[in-house]
């Protein structure tokens, strides 16, 4: 049947099942937003560009699927960057379609022109210009498989104005070939038997378990494999929530502000299994220090780039973490690593984890609250910074897909966009934002789209008045110069904050709370989980110098942990 | 040390920018890079050499392997294969230099393609050593103009 290309990117859509579509109209985007109008899916409309992209990344990190996204050409592509970036660093699946001028003008400097695919290159796992109507439906269905399929990640597809009215015959394929792209999936048995070896043979094993595991939707594989060999598991900020939290192998987080013996566990053990991690320098460490005492360092992940990057493995697995996985239980022993164990704990009860926990409105007691009340059940987004690493450190996530922060690019801005984009994919569940006062500046325009499409998140300031990660470097090394990161005022007669977030949330239709007492958190929490029709700003007022520890200083080795300021 | 690399890529617009984009995100440093149509039109086949330890060199295939228009990647440092490189010269020659010149010409088999009072054009085809060897014989005569086409590797058998 003959098309028109607005008709074919609506065709390819319902036939890729999108239910949501985040973004902004404009001049060349206006044939799309024509058919849009009446569409068979719900187009949100987002205040910023960045936001469409976040919110359609919290949508699929959430639930699996993956987020779309629309911005007009120039502004609106470019708007996008950020938000491309961060989902390539964190390998999640997203499709952004974008206006160009039409194919005449390209290259001509027109009115908001910008080159897209140009742009977005470096931050995309593919992208595509389409030129010619023939190849419209084709780039469509290849950017959902690309953008899914083995380490998945954000693809961009820039469609000039004039292709958009051009008609052709609409072409569905089956399935996707693409010649050049076939992503290895099965692990080979040869590699999977060594490392079941290897497992056997080792002392002192530790699974050290990255997001992937939770892309490839392997937590329950995972389990078992640790349960059956008593391996001792710790997680990066991404995987948080891959490994039930109550679990007496689950060691928490590792890396800069991980755990300590978690860091002790790595630099220890004889045998390394990461799975669906990337060796990041926030987990390593020093490099040339890194786990000195590991005879072998297993790596299972999809993407061969990703193997012996860092880190050099002895065992490389390339392929699906779900599938290597299966197989791997299959041929490792039942076994119990006692004496392993023990050493763990006895370093559990050498530096014990925790805080300060007196009268004051601690933040880290915040987190602990949310935790306790909503169970480790609720989704939660962070933003980046403190309170980024004080959620990893106390929100103990149950299940995973329900700790969604942007680990590898690090986004301030990201947060709140992306508790929209889980909240729309999960309207039964309670989202919750945990954000910094600096943070959520960065995108607080949205609470216009959370607050006229009824979405009702909670978004939890940690409001210390400050950029608190990097005053805490600047309090730890460069001698508490506090350059550049205060958020109040001095002019006042106390230091006043801006803006007024309880005003900001009124303004915007939202509920806005102020909680200055620890003995209030509770209550405000569990006000806000029952509001259902807008979002929620609490602004807990808490300490302003309150530090993140564990800390492992930059370019220190993992077991060169600081645990004070002293 | 220097390796060759020989990529099959899908032969439309924008797959040179992935590649040059590739190498300059993460810090490699291309020697050399010849692009052509092969017997399909479809497919172009890149020849790349660079610098670096053969760390560096695997990052740099997986890399290669990992962008969706590259078809498929060959190292050759382990496989017998024959490179060519083409150099057009032009070198100063008057009548009393140039019998002088053409017996090097005519020892490295390269070819005389212009000629004026002052100057010779010499093209040779070899590999980079020949090339090399070839152009450090013509230096003393004064070389006016040098181009390169680059390396082009295929393996035997």
């Amino acid at each position: 049947m003959i098309k028109t290309g607005t008709e074919i990117f609506i065709e390819c859509l319902k036939k890729e099942n999108v239910e949501l579509m985040f973004g902004i109209p404009g001049g060349q985007v206006l044939p799309l937003f024509d058919k849009i109008y009446d569409a068979p899916f719900k187009f949100i409309l987002t205040r910023h560009e960045q936001g469409a992209a976040h919110m359609a990344d919290g949508y699929a990190r959430s639930t699996g699927k993956t987020g779309v996204c629309l911005a007009t050409s120039g502004p609106g592509a470019a708007n996008l960057v950020t938000g491309l970036a961060t989902a390539n660093m964190d390998s999640i699946p997203l499709v952004a379609f974008t206006g160009q001028v039409p194919t005449s003008l390209i290259g001509n400097d027109a009115f908001q022109e910008a080159d897209t695919t140009g742009i977005t290159r470096p931050v995309t796992k593919h992208n595509y210009l389409v030129k010619d109507i023939n190849f419209l439906s084709e780039a469509i269905q290849n950017s959902f498989y690309i953008a899914s399929s083995g380490r998945p990640g954000p693809v961009l597809i820039d469609i000039p104005a004039d292709i958009q009215k051009a008609s052709t015959e609409f072409v569905w394929k089956e399935k996707p070939d693409i010649r050049s792209y076939k992503p290895n999936l099965k692990g080979h048995p040869v590699q999977i038997k060594k490392l079941a070896e290897a497992i056997n043979a080792a002392e002192r094993p530790v699974l050290y378990v990255g997001g992937g595991v939770i892309i490839a939707n392997a937590s329950a594989e995972l389990l078992e494999l640790a349960m059956k060999a008593e391996l001792p598991v710790t997680t990066t900020l991404m995987a948080i929530g891959s490994f039930p939290p109550d679990n007496a192998l689950n060691m928490g987080m590792l890396g800069m502000h991980g755990m300590y013996w978690a860091n002790m566990a790595m630099q220890n053990a004889d045998l390394i299994i990461a799975v669906g991690s990337r060796f990041d320098d926030r987990c390593t460490g020093k490099l040339s220090d890194f786990a000195p005492k590991a005879k072998i360092i297993a790596h299972i992940d999809v993407d061969p780039t990703s193997i012996s990057k860092n880190v050099a493995a002895h065992i490389p697995v390339v392929g699906d973490a779900k599938n290597i996985l299966t197989e791997l239980v299959k041929h490792v022993n039942k076994k119990k690593h006692t004496q392993w164990i023990k050493q763990i704990n006895n370093w559990r009860r050498e530096k014990p984890f925790g805080y300060e926990n007196d009268s004051k409105l601690r933040p880290q007691y915040v987190i602990e609250k949310i935790s306790e009340i909503t169970g480790g059940e609720a989704i939660v987004t962070t933003e980046v910074g403190q309170h980024q690493m004080w959620a990893a450190q106390f929100y103990k996530a149950k299940y995973p897909r329900h700790f969604i922060s942007s680990g590898g690019l690090g986004t301030m801005g990201y947060g709140f966009p992306a508790a929209i984009g889980a909240k729309l994919g999960n309207p039964k569940k309670p989202v919750i934002c945990i954000s910094g006062d600096g943070s959520l500046q960065m995108n607080i325009q949205e609470l216009a789209t959370a607050s006229i499409n009824k979405v009702n998140v909670i978004v939890c300031i940690l409001n210390n008045g400050h950029l608190g990660m990097v005053r805490q470097w600047q309090q730890m090394f460069y001698k508490r110069r506090y350059s550049a990161v205060e958020l109040f005022t001095h002019e006042a007669k106390r230091c006043q904050p801006i803006p007024d977030f309880v005003k900001v949330a009124q303004a915007y239709g939202a509920e806005g709370m102020r909680v200055t007492r620890k003995t209030d958190v509770s209550h405000a929490i569990e006000k806000a989980l029952k509001i259902k029709d807008k979002p929620i700003i609490i602004d807990f007022i808490v300490e302003q110098e309150e530090n993140v520890f564990p800390m492992v200083p930059a370019g220190a080795a993992l077991h060169e942990i600081v645990t004070s300021l002293a | 040390m220097r390796h060759t690399l020989s990529a099959l890529v899908e032969n439309k617009s924008g797959v040179l920018a992935r590649i040059s984009t590739l190498f300059a995100a993460r810090g490699y440093n291309i020697d050399t890079l010849t692009v052509g149509e092969t017997d399909d039109p479809s497919v172009s086949r890149m020849t790349i050499t660079v610098r670096g330890d053969t760390k560096i060199l695997e990052q740099i295939e997986k890399q290669l392997n990992k962008l969706i228009d590259v078809i498929k990647v060959f190292e050759y440092s382990q496989t017998k294969h024959i490179e060519r490189d083409l150099a057009l010269i032009k070198v100063k020659a008057d009548k009393n230099n140039r019998s002088e010149i053409l017996q090097i010409v005519d020892i490295f088999r390269a070819d005389i393609i212009d000629l004026s009072h002052e100057t010779l054009m010499i093209e040779i085809t070899g590999d980079e050593e020949k090339i090399e060897a070839f152009v450090g014989m013509l230096r003393p005569f004064g070389i006016k103009e040098l181009v390169r086409t680059g390396i082009v590797a295929m393996a035997r058998g």
